[in-house]
């Protein structure tokens, strides 16, 4: 398969973009471009010439790259997006996993569908990573709640750590609550008591 | 309530989507039984391209994009169908200080006068050419916008060609503002509040309201797959009712400062409230030393039969298409481009007829100047213009 294809990547996202960039590389795509910078989009893209343009779904200059399909003196040459009327599947799978690509008239399906489907696992393997860094960061949040509510209940109650964790951990059983949401209740009340 | 009952509808957060957002966030929908996700977007292409492949059942969309999809313009060839306008009309043109005060410089009379400001706009563009200065950028939301159209249709008509005189660029509207300080464009035509905002700011001038433009421009619908209305039609219909409802309340003055409330909310439109009320009312500060403009045709949502689908305007829309080489001139383009506008559901849903009220123009779209505009015979009007595509 023929990999020498110019391939942008819009994105302002410098993590997910050079995640992109690495599995387009990987996959043999050696000329790719990634773009962070909004102003002047067009003329950006325009220097470049590419013949395959990624952008994620969350970015609103995707309405600066309709302009693409208009016929007019700006406009080097039109550019389609990639799914044609019978592939409804690609542009689901595409939406869902957060991407949009333009691709100039003419190119291969197969290899169209090669980059896109790489690009689909790419976009989905950073969402998984940005779920675990969300959950990471969660964790670490209550984390911060139950030591404040076990400083409260420690000095409130003039008790050691270990038996303040054991109150909040019995209490949440009790309750069916989560430990970090009676911890909170516990430092929303002692803000109310002060 | 039922799975079946279940929606999922796209918005862009700007003020024309009122009714939309009223229906759900006011109870509107839940009174009819559907159970309703309002899903903010960030971009038209989004927007149409959910609604296109089922992610959304139905979506606050661009009147002239409902249309393209159907027509198959510029993307994949879906029919869509609206039974409800959101809105006419809600956009203005705001240029910097610069290009005021050139324009002022220019102007042979009031510059509140649309025919006056688009021959200034003329002057301006030719003395620059003279100079060999870099053409004038105006900023507009989308190829298939009324914003386009409406840039286009007054420029046009001083003598400037949008294609060869300025540059004419897509900026998606929370960075127009951005871009006018930074002088990227020099001008923008934008839904509220971003004309407000600028203003605000002290870096541009609302030279006019599309209103003063043409009196009645469908700008937003209520779009569904003809499909998907085919196949869920009692759900369609509840849909309707409730946005109608929606309609409605917030076209009662009394509800006003509830309605800029509801619209401002984060998960909403998000910005202060007093910015949406001053849309809602049609007054809105046009210069940074203070001076206002008010209209009662600024943002029509519901009165004057603004959310009835009109085909006449339809076909105006598909006009334009036609006129800046969009689509090719055809009968049947013609004709589907009506057919996406269903008068017919709004009145078997809602009740009402074609009659405008005696205040509206007899051509259903009141356009300042030029050829006369019979939406049966496009072609006709589209050979009085001297400055078209061919």
């Amino acid at each position: 398969m023929d990999l020498n294809v110019k391939i942008v990547i819009v994105d302002e996202s410098p993590v997910r973009s050079a995640i992109l960039e690495e599995g387009l590389r990987e996959a043999g795509f050696t000329e790719v471009t990634r773009i962070a910078e909004m102003t002047n989009l067009l003329a950006r893209i325009y220097a470049i010439d590419p013949d395959v343009i990624l952008i994620d779904l969350e970015n609103p200059s995707r309405d600066v790259l309709e302009q693409m399909f208009q016929v007019s003196r700006i406009v080097k040459r039109p550019i389609a997006m990639f799914v044609d009327q019978s592939d409804t599947a690609s542009i689901q799978a595409s939406v869902d996993a957060g991407v949009a690509s333009y691709i100039v008239d003419g190119l291969k399906k197969e290899r169209i569908k090669y980059i896109l489907d790489t690009c689909i696992s790419r976009f989905n393997a950073f969402a998984r990573l940005q779920d675990e860094l969300d959950r990471t960061k969660s964790a670490l949040e209550e984390r911060k709640v139950i030591d404040r509510a076990k400083g409260i209940l420690m000095k409130a109650k003039a008790i050691n750590e270990e038996e303040a964790y054991s109150l909040l951990r019995k209490t949440a059983m009790n309750e069916n609550k989560k430990i970090a949401e009676i911890a909170q209740s516990v430092i929303t009340a002692a803000e109310m008591f002060k | 309530m039922t799975a079946d009952h279940r929606l999922r509808i796209g918005f862009i957060p700007l003020v024309d989507a009122a009714a939309l957002i009223v229906a759900v966030d006011k109870g509107f929908t839940a009174n009819e039984g559907l159970d309703v996700e309002l899903v903010r977007e960030v971009s038209w292409s989004n927007v149409r391209d959910k609604l296109n492949i089922g992610l959304f059942d139905a979506a606050h969309l661009l009147a002239p994009v409902a249309i393209a999809s159907r027509l198959g313009l510029g993307h994949v060839k879906v029919p869509i169908i609206t039974a409800f306008g959101l809105g006419l009309n809600g956009n203005a043109i705001t240029v910097s200080p610069e290009l005021f005060s050139a324009l002022k410089d220019a102007a042979n009379g009031d510059l509140a006068d649309p025919m006056v400001s688009a021959r200034a706009l003329s002057h301006v563009v030719m003395d620059r050419k003279a100079r060999g200065e870099e053409q004038l950028t105006f900023g507009m939301t989308f190829p298939y916008s009324t914003h386009n159209y409406q840039l286009r249709f007054w420029m046009a008509a001083g003598g400037v060609d949008p294609d060869q005189d300025v540059r004419l660029i897509v900026l998606p509207p929370p960075y127009m503002v951005e871009s006018l300080a930074n002088k990227h464009v020099d001008a923008f035509c934008v839904g509220a509040p971003w004309n407000s905002v600028a203003v605000d700011l002290g870096i541009g001038h609302i030279l006019h309201f599309v209103s003063e433009i043409l009196e009645r421009a469908t700008e937003k619908v209520l779009a569904v797959r003809e499909g998907w209305a085919d196949d869920n039609s009692d759900v369609f219909r509840k849909l309707v009712r409730a946005t109608g409802r929606a309609a409605e309340f917030v076209e009662d003055e009394n509800n006003r400062d509830e309605v800029a409330r509801i619209l401002s909310s984060p998960e909403r439109i998000a910005v202060a409230p007093e910015v949406i009320r001053r849309t809602l009312d049609g007054r809105l500060k046009i210069a940074p030393d203070g001076t206002y403009r008010s209209s009662d045709r600024y943002l029509m949502v519901g009165r004057e039969g603004a959310a009835r689908p009109d085909p006449a305007q339809a076909a105006w829309l598909y006009a334009q298409m036609v006129r800046w080489g969009q689509a090719l001139m055809s009968a049947e383009g013609l004709a589907e481009a009506k057919a996406t506008f269903r008068p017919d559901l709004y009145d078997e849903i809602i009740g009402g007829g074609p009659d405008l009220p005696a205040s509206e123009p007899a051509d259903r779209v009141g356009a300042f100047t030029g050829p006369a505009f019979d939406p049966d015979n496009i072609a006709a009007h589209l050979d009085g213009w001297k400055i078209r595509r061919r």
